[in-house]
């Protein structure tokens, strides 16, 4: 468990030295300083006023920025570190393979996470000292939806960085998973399969499978708790699970993926060269 | 004890090792040598536990992959090419020693003694070090706790003379109880810091010899040089050495160290040309 720590602490310390993690705190930091410099708390739209306005607009954001932001850096990073050198010498070190692994994924969630809730932390604090009104359970459950995310995102990154032997490689595959997710949200291609009379189980299957669609359906969800505007595969959602239902597979669902990725990384990474 | 038995690895196509046979005792100083791609590397890796391989490889009976951390705690290694960590150098220090179960300070004091101030340093990146200073570091890593092997790939290449004096001086505290595993591409570099020398060609051992040790790692030659008339070249070329000029830059005097009298030989056959009178004596009061 100490090295589990030590590594952690060391992944930390390289990120925070490292210059994608300079520009992704800058682009979080940055959205939310913009979002409030350009007047969107006393803006309104369907209704939503002060921070929740902020909020949706900033979830929603992550919710473009985010995906792709933690895989690029995270296989560019391992897979980098794996061509440079780094783990050849690190890893002659006696730390054992479990602890280097996980070790590595808490620090890098440390620095993924962290710069992402602060920024959102930030406004809500900046809004008690403006006295514009806070919606703890938004900000409550926004908070969950970009841990979860965060975790996701890293879980599959970890995966593509054990599976791929080059820096070249496992961008591109971090790029394709991305985009493959993206096809399937359901502005797109769910769009374009239930305009080909798929059954709409397929349909909502696939967009339930999606981790992409279930943040972005599952941040919509407080604003509007009927899905209006996901079309006739609300009533599927809402009759099989429910609102409440899904907000929470919403939260569950990600940690899952997330966490079957980053274990099977693990067994890849633990059988493999690891240099 | 170190055994590879039938030890082979293969990227892709290219068979690296070639059914590695290798019995290496307590207390043997290897030269590893070989041209590039022989498989001296990936030899390493395999002990290290970093690379899987068909055959098996054992350190004092364990296999290093399975039981990483009793292997690799005995298992002091300076790597060729320093990596490119950002970190600083006290953070390094740090994780080294915690996850070595060793202290800071004997890896502070190692590096002391290379000549590398690591109080002024310790906030400094690791990779905006020089070439020497990391070197220097990670040598103090390796040395600086209890290991019983030390593997060292290219160990000196970036060290100064005076640095590798003290390299050297470190090395034979540990004669002892220590097996050394020294890999380069050039003999002439190691050659005095060994007693038998293995030469690995497309992953098989091609040639495996005892040679003399009489060479004492912490001896000292007296050298005096006679030029036939000065010149800048060779006189930066003995500054770097710290010999003295004692006359005008045609007598030139200094020390050195045992184990590198042919490297010394070699940078100076580059002169031989201006070279009039050359002398190395043993100078047995200088021995630690």
């Amino acid at each position: 468990m100490k090295n589990l720590w030590l590594t952690a602490k060391l992944d930390v310390v390289e990120s925070l030295r490292a210059r994608w993690f300079m520009i992704y705190t800058l682009v979080f930091g940055g959205i939310v300083a913009m979002l409030f410099a350009f007047g969107l708390t006393e803006s309104r739209v369907l209704g939503f006023i002060g921070l929740s306005r902020l909020l949706v607009t900033y979830i929603q954001l992550c919710m473009a920025i985010l995906p792709i932001f933690v895989l690029i850096s995270t296989v560019r990073s391992v897979a980098g570190d794996r061509e440079a050198g780094v783990f050849e010498y690190l890893l002659s070190l006696p730390v054992s393979l479990g602890a280097w692994f996980w070790g590595k994924l808490l620090g890098r969630y440390i620095v993924v996470f962290l710069p992402v809730f602060l920024a959102m932390l930030g406004a809500t604090l900046w809004s008690l000292v403006q006295d514009i009104e806070v919606p703890w359970n938004m900000f409550l459950y926004y908070t969950g939806l970009l841990a979860a995310m965060a975790w996701c995102f890293l879980g599959i990154a970890m995966l593509l960085s054990t599976l791929a032997r080059s820096t070249d490689v496992a961008q591109g595959a971090a790029f394709v998973v991305w985009l493959a997710m993206l096809l399937f949200l359901d502005l797109i291609l769910l769009g374009v399969m239930i305009q080909g009379h798929a059954a709409p189980e397929v349909a909502v299957m696939v967009a339930l499978a999606n981790p992409l669609q279930v943040f972005r359906t599952a941040a919509l969800m407080l604003f509007d708790p009927q899905l209006i505007v996901l079309g006739p595969a609300a009533y599927v959602i809402m009759d099989t699970i429910g609102a409440t239902g899904f907000m929470i597979y919403g939260l569950v669902y990600p940690l899952v993926i997330g966490t079957l990725c980053a274990t099977a990384g693990y067994f890849v990474f633990r059988r493999g060269d690891l240099p | 004890m170190i055994e590879f038995k039938k030890v082979s690895k293969t990227f892709k196509r290219n068979r690296v090792l070639d059914e590695l046979e290798l019995s290496i005792a307590p207390g043997e100083r290897i030269a590893l040598v070989g041209s590039n791609g022989a498989g001296k590397t990936t030899m390493i890796r395999c002990l290290l536990g970093e690379y899987t391989y068909d055959g098996s490889v054992s350190v004092h009976g364990l296999a290093p992959r399975p039981n990483r951390q009793q292997v690799l705690g005995k298992i002091g290694f300076v790597p060729q090419l320093p990596p490119p960590l950002k970190m600083p150098v006290g953070q390094l220090l740090d994780f080294s020693s915690a996850v070595c179960n060793s202290e800071k300070q004997r890896m502070e004091e190692i590096a002391q003694r290379l000549g590398l101030d690591v109080g002024r340093m310790k906030n400094q990146p690791f990779v905006k070090l020089s070439g020497g200073q990391k070197q220097k570091l990670l040598i103090s890593i390796a040395l600086g706790r209890d290991s019983n092997i030390l593997i060292m790939d290219e160990p000196a290449a970036n060290l100064d003379p005076e640095a590798r004096q003290i390299f050297f001086g470190l090395l034979a505290e540990r004669l002892d109880n220590t097996t050394m595993l020294i890999s380069s591409h050039r003999l002439d570099e190691v050659s005095a810091l060994v007693n038998r020398v293995i030469e690995l060609d497309r992953g098989k051992v091609v040639l495996d010899d005892r040679v003399a040790d009489d060479v004492s790692l912490t001896g000292m030659l007296a050298c005096h040089l006679t030029l036939r008339r000065p010149e800048e070249s060779i006189a930066k070329a003995l500054l770097g050495w710290n010999f003295q000029d004692t006359g005008d830059g045609l007598q030139w005097q200094g020390s050195v160290a045992g184990p590198d009298r042919l490297r010394f030989i070699g940078m100076i056959s580059r002169y031989v040309g201006i070279l009039t009178h050359i002398s190395l004596a043993e100078n047995s009061e200088n021995q630690a």
